[in-house]
């Protein structure tokens, strides 16, 4: 079976896609998609493959997927052997999901302020950075109780989890949107955290991580 | 009563220029586009016969319906490489040239409008340097270890009025869409334009001949800018989609680099930062900003 990403560089739900299918190892076909200035992500050839006009596309043998979080879901579920990444508990998948709607509210605020300031988008741009705002300083707090009781993941699991990888880019990103990160400590550590996860992969706009200080 | 026009604060060298606006393919007919230039509010649309009008706004929408017959108080407008020009002063008459863009066979391509935080004068040094290849663009335009900037030369010409770079040279991984192996690569850099720069670059399709990538700034205010990209290419084999897609690439990666450059505004006094040899040209260029008079996007010497 080959794996097809319709993909775009610069889009962070595309790169979610690139990041797991790399630490999973599979080896996928990129078909790029002239997102900007081109839109094609609105042309009728794109909008047979989704009709919603939003990217990623994933097409798996004859399973045409969209949806960046519910593709994560689909390739963890299929092809991660050791079951971490998209665990089958109840209880987890609830609190997995639950951060994948997290990362959606993350892309209508913070990716929203940088398609504003960057790519000349309507969006209103004070009102999408008090909302990324509102996020990363949650995601901090849970993030910093987190550390104190040994968990270094948004999930509750001892391993990074889908809610990590969809949640990560727009917040690397976010300068990009004229949101600075200064003030959330915690989430700053967890993007350290996540860039030494094995096969990591950058893209344009997110720099690799230094190596961790060896523990004390 | 003291005027508050913002046209007032722009040094005249900057305001007579031509500035760049828009893709021309993506401004809208009969439909408003809006967009800053050096503080100004602009609306933008282009006519039946597909040509750019441009004035300043007021309270105009973006999407509005319009007839372009209607306006009369327009800006000047000309149109240079696939895209719109114009100025808010008295411009010359054309454009600076890029003769390479008429060669037929050629795949000229905008590779997108995009907004940066930091002025006009940061964004054409940066696209200047080379030093910043290995680590910023790794793997594409540059690696470890091959990481000096070797010896190369830079002009003014009086003739033409622009900084030209020649002879630089740099081991580059992947240096264009259409590369298969790492190569030496030569470069030349014009800036023909105070926030416009024009580079050659060995082209891997045609020992001959040069592709050209060009990066266009729109000075929004003295410390934000727009860049748009042009590509004119020698490649049989690449589709623009695939060709926009990796100077987006390179592009994105430049972007929180300049965005992290402080001041925004590009300082013009040579003890304001130490230069190393891979600054050559940016030195020539903040000097020839220096004497042009130019005091937009800048901190300018002290007097």
């Amino acid at each position: 079976m080959t794996i097809t990403l319709h993909d775009f560089e610069l889009s962070g739900n595309c790169y979610k896609l690139r990041l797991l299918m790399s630490i999973l190892q599979l080896r996928y076909d990129i078909v790029p998609v002239d997102f900007f200035p081109g839109r094609e992500h609105k042309s009728d050839a794109f909008l047979r493959l989704n009709p919603f006009g939003q990217l990623p596309v994933l097409q798996d043998g004859d399973l045409t997927l969209s949806d960046s979080g519910a593709i994560l879901a689909y390739l963890a579920r299929r092809y991660d052997a050791s079951g971490q990444w998209f665990p089958d508990d109840p209880a987890v998948t609830a609190e997995v999901l639950r951060w994948h709607a997290v990362a959606d509210d993350i892309t209508a605020t913070a990716s929203a302020a940088r398609l504003a300031l960057g790519f000349d988008y309507p969006f209103d741009l004070e009102k999408t950075q008090a909302g990324a705002h509102r996020i990363f300083r949650i995601i901090d707090e849970h993030l910093w109780f987190g550390e104190k009781s040994g968990r270094d993941w948004l999930a509750s699991p001892a391993h990074p989890t889908t809610a990590d990888i969809a949640c990560f880019p727009y917040v690397m990103l976010s300068e990009e949107g004229g949101i600075s990160r200064q003030d959330y400590p915690a989430l700053r550590r967890w993007t350290d955290r996540v860039r030494r996860i094995p096969g990591f992969i950058v893209m344009s706009g997110i720099f690799p991580a230094g190596p961790a200080l060896p523990a004390a | 009563m003291p005027s508050i026009d913002p046209i007032d604060h722009i040094d005249p060298i900057t305001r007579d220029l031509w500035q760049v606006i828009a893709a021309t393919d993506e401004l809208p007919v009969g439909q408003i586009q809006r967009t800053t230039l050096l503080d100004v509010p602009l609306a933008m649309t282009r006519d039946s016969a597909g040509l750019p009008v441009v004035w300043r706004r007021s309270d105009e929408e973006a999407g509005d319906d319009v007839d372009p017959e209607n306006i009369l108080d327009r800006l000047p407008v000309t149109t240079g490489y696939g895209f719109v020009w114009t100025s808010l002063g008295t411009p010359s008459a054309a454009l600076f040239p890029i003769p390479e863009y008429a060669e037929a066979d050629r795949k000229n391509m905008s590779c997108g409008s995009i907004g940066i935080h930091v002025s006009a004068p940061r964004a054409v040094e940066n696209f200047l340097d080379m030093g910043h290849f290995p680590y910023v663009h790794t793997d594409i335009l540059g690696a470890e270890p091959h990481t000096e900037v070797k010896e190369y030369d830079v002009e003014v010409s009086e003739e033409r009025d622009e900084v030209l770079a020649t002879r630089c040279r740099f081991m580059q991984p992947r240096a264009a869409k259409s590369a298969t192996h790492a190569m030496e690569v030569e470069y030349v850099y014009r800036v023909p334009h105070p926030f416009c720069s024009v580079l050659y670059k060995s082209c891997p399709e045609d020992e001959n001949r040069r592709d050209v990538i060009a990066i266009f700034l729109q000075p929004v205010s003295e410390d934000r800018c727009r860049a748009h990209l042009l590509q004119s290419m020698i490649d049989s084999t690449s589709t623009i989609t695939d060709l926009r897609r990796f100077q987006q690439t390179i592009f994105g990666q430049d972007k929180p680099i300049l965005e992290n450059q402080y001041p925004k505004r590009l300082p013009l006094d040579p003890r304001a930062e130490t230069p190393i040899r891979a600054d050559k040209s940016a030195i020539a260029y903040r000097r020839w900003l220096s004497q042009k008079g130019i005091t937009y996007g800048v901190i300018p010497m002290a007097s």
